[in-house]
C-alpha cells in the first residue's frame, strides 16, 4: 500500500510500449517511415494525456519526470518573465523539487514566499492574497498533497494569481487520475503531470502549458517539443504514458469511489482500534487513495519495518526514513511537533488493493503498535 | 539495507523492559530527534547482573540497544565501559552509514547507566 512511492506499469501499458523498443524504434525527427510511425505514436499519446485534463494536444509537452516538469515550470516561467516581477509564491507543503528549485531561484535574485496551511493541510487563501502582489511573477500550489492527501483550492488560488497578472502553476503528480482537473474549469496556466503516478512507466512525465504561455527551456539541443525540451523523445515511455492516461480516463470515476471506501475503512478501523492514533490531513478533502495516520510514542521506520515483515508496504514522514534525516516538512507545516511527525504512517492505495487486504492490515496494525509501544520509554503506564 | 543480525534483533530484541529498582539508569537522545534510549542496570560484585532497555526509534535504534545489552550483560563495569560504538555496529554485521548514529547512542546509554551507578555510590566517574 505504498503506491505513492511507485506504481506497477499496467499490463496494457507495457504491451502498448513494447513494439517501440524494437520493430518501431524510429526517431520522430527522421524523414522516413520509421520516423513517421514514431511521430504518429507520439501524437496519439499527446492527445490522450491532453484528454486527461481537458486540454488541447498542443498544450502538452513531454519530459523525463514530474521533477523535471517542476524544474522547467518554475525556472522556465520565472526566468522568462522576470521583467514582470521577482516574487515567487509557493505553499509550505510543495514537493521537495518545487521547494528546492525555488531555493535555487533565490540565488538568482528571485524572492520566494511560502503560504502556510492550516492544521488539515489546506492553504490559507487569505494569506495567499496578501503574499501575491504585483511584483509576483509566478504562483505554484500543488493540486493535492501526496503525503497527507489534502486537496487544494486550485481554482481560487489561480484566481488570486491572475488578479495580480502572475502565472499559476500546479503540480498534479499526486492528484491526476484521482480528482477532476479540467484545465478550462480550474484555469491554471501550467501543470506538472507524472506518468508513474497514473500507472505509466517511470522515466517520463509531462507538462501542460496554456496556449500562449512560453517558458525558457533548460534542456537545449535539437529543438524537440517545439524547442521547450530537446532530446530524442522517449517514444516507448511517451506511448506508455499516453496509454496510461487513456485507461485512467476510463477508470477514474469508478476507481475513485472504490478507493475512497477502502481508504475510509482503513482510517476508521485503525483510529477506532488503536488509542492515541490520529489522522493527518483533511478528513474529507482528501485524495481517495491516501490514509496518513500518526501513533504516539513510537517511530515510523520501526512501524514500516514491522509491517514489511507481514508483507504490508507503507511509508512514513519520520526523520529516520528521509535522506535528510529531517522529519517531513509537510507534517511540520501542519503544526505537528517533531515527535508527532516521527510517528506517522502513510498508506497510498492503488488498483491492486482490495477489501481483504484492508482487512488484513487493520487486523495486524494494533499488535504492531502495541509491540513498539511496549518497547518505548515514552509510553505512559496506562497504555502498556 | 539492514543485515540479518539487525533484523533479528529488531524482531526479537533481547532484554526489553525496565528495572524498577535499578542501580543505574542511562537515558540518551530525545523524542524530538526521533531516537531515545534508556538502559537500566542491576550491579552485583561490580558486574552487570541484569540489564534492560527501552527505545523510541527506528529499527537500527532498537537493534543497537538490544545488541548493547547483550554485549554488556554479565560483564564487569570496566569491561562494559570499554564497549565501543564501533563494536556494537560490528557485532550487528554493520549498519548503513546514515544509521551509525543509532549505535553511537546505544553505547552512550550504557556508559551513562554505569556512570549513574558510580555517581550514586560516590565513586568518581571514570
Amino acid at each position: 500500500m505504498d503506491y505513492g512511492a511507485a506504481r506497477p506499469v499496467r499490463s496494457e501499458v507495457l504491451a502498448a510500449m513494447m513494439p517501440y523498443f524494437s520493430e518501431s524504434f524510429g526517431n520522430p525527427s527522421s524523414f522516413h517511415t520509421k520516423g513517421f510511425d514514431a511521430v504518429k505514436a507520439m501524437n496519439l499519446a499527446r492527445e490522450k494525456v491532453a484528454s486527461l485534463i481537458g486540454a488541447e494536444d498542443s498544450e502538452i509537452f513531454f519530459t523525463s519526470s514530474a521533477t523535471e516538469s517542476n524544474n522547467l515550470s518554475l525556472r522556465g516561467a520565472a526566468v522568462r518573465y522576470r521583467k514582470k516581477g521577482k516574487r515567487i509564491v509557493i505553499s509550505e507543503i510543495e514537493h521537495i523539487s518545487v521547494i528546492n528549485i525555488s531555493k535555487e531561484l533565490t540565488r538568482q535574485g528571485f524572492e520566494v514566499e511560502s503560504v502556510p496551511v492550516d492544521e488539515t493541510g489546506i492553504i490559507d487563501l487569505e494569506a495567499l492574497e496578501e503574499l501575491v502582489n504585483d511584483d509576483t511573477v509566478l504562483v505554484s500550489i500543488m493540486a493535492a498533497n501526496g503525503e497527507i492527501g489534502t486537496v487544494q483550492p486550485i481554482k481560487e488560488a489561480a484566481e488570486i494569481a491572475h488578479k495580480n497578472d502572475a502565472i499559476f502553476h500546479t503540480d498534479a503528480t499526486a492528484a491526476a487520475g484521482q480528482i477532476p482537473l479540467n484545465s478550462s474549469t480550474m484555469n491554471y496556466d501550467a501543470m506538472t503531470l507524472s506518468s508513474n503516478d497514473i500507472y505509466g512507466p517511470k522515466g517520463v512525465g509531462a507538462i501542460y502549458l496554456k496556449k500562449g504561455l512560453r517558458l525558457k527551456p533548460h534542456i537545449i539541443g535539437g529543438g524537440q517539443e517545439e524547442g521547450l525540451r530537446s532530446g530524442s523523445e522517449n517514444i516507448p515511455g511517451i506511448v506508455g504514458m499516453g496509454k496510461a492516461a487513456e485507461l485512467m480516463i476510463k477508470d477514474m470515476k469508478g476507481e475513485g469511489g472504490r478507493l475512497m471506501k477502502l481508504r475510509d475503512r482503513l482510517i476508521r478501523e485503525t483510529l477506532e482500534s488503536i488509542p492515541e492514533s490520529y489522522l493527518n490531513g483533511h478528513p474529507r478533502k482528501r485524495l481517495p487513495n491516501n490514509a496518513n495516520i500518526r501513533f504516539s510514542y513510537i517511530e515510523g521506520e520501526a512501524l514500516i519495518l514491522s509491517l514489511d515483515q507481514l508483507g504490508i508496504h507503507a511509508s512514513s514522514g519520520s526523520a529516520c526514513v528521509a535522506k535528510t534525516l529531517e522529519p517531513s516538512h509537510v507534517l511540520r507545516a501542519l503544526g505537528l511537533k517533531h515527535e508527532e511527525a516521527h510517528g506517522s504512517l502513510v498508506f497510498t492505495l492503488g488498483k491492486d488493493n482490495n477489501d481483504d487486504e484492508v482487512e488484513y492490515v487493520v487486523r495486524n496494525i494494533p499488535d504492531v503498535v502495541k509491540r513498539l509501544r511496549a518497547m518505548s520509554p515514552l509510553t505512559p503506564k496506562e497504555l502498556r | 539495507m539492514y543485515s540479518e543480525k539487525v533484523l533479528d534483533h529488531f524482531r526479537s530484541p533481547r532484554n526489553v523492559g525496565e528495572i524498577e529498582d535499578a542501580d543505574g539508569v542511562g537515558t540518551v537522545g530525545n523524542p524530538v530527534c526521533g531516537d531515545m534510549m534508556s538502559i537500566y542496570i542491576k550491579v552485583k560484585d561490580n558486574s552487570i547482573e541484569d540489564i534492560k532497555f527501552k527505545t523510541f526509534g527506528c529499527g537500527a535504534a532498537i537493534a543497537t540497544t538490544s545488541m548493547t545489552t547483550e554485549l554488556a550483560k554479565g560483564k564487569t563495569l570496566d569491561e562494559a565501559m570499554k564497549i565501543t560504538r564501533g563494536q556494537v555496529a560490528e557485532e550487528l554485521d554493520g549498519l548503513p552509514p546514515v544509521k551509525m548514529h543509532c549505535s553511537n547512542l546505544a553505547a552512550d546509554a550504557l556508559h551513562e547507566a554505569i556512570k549513574d551507578y558510580r555517581k550514586k555510590i560516590g565513586e568518581e566517574s571514570k
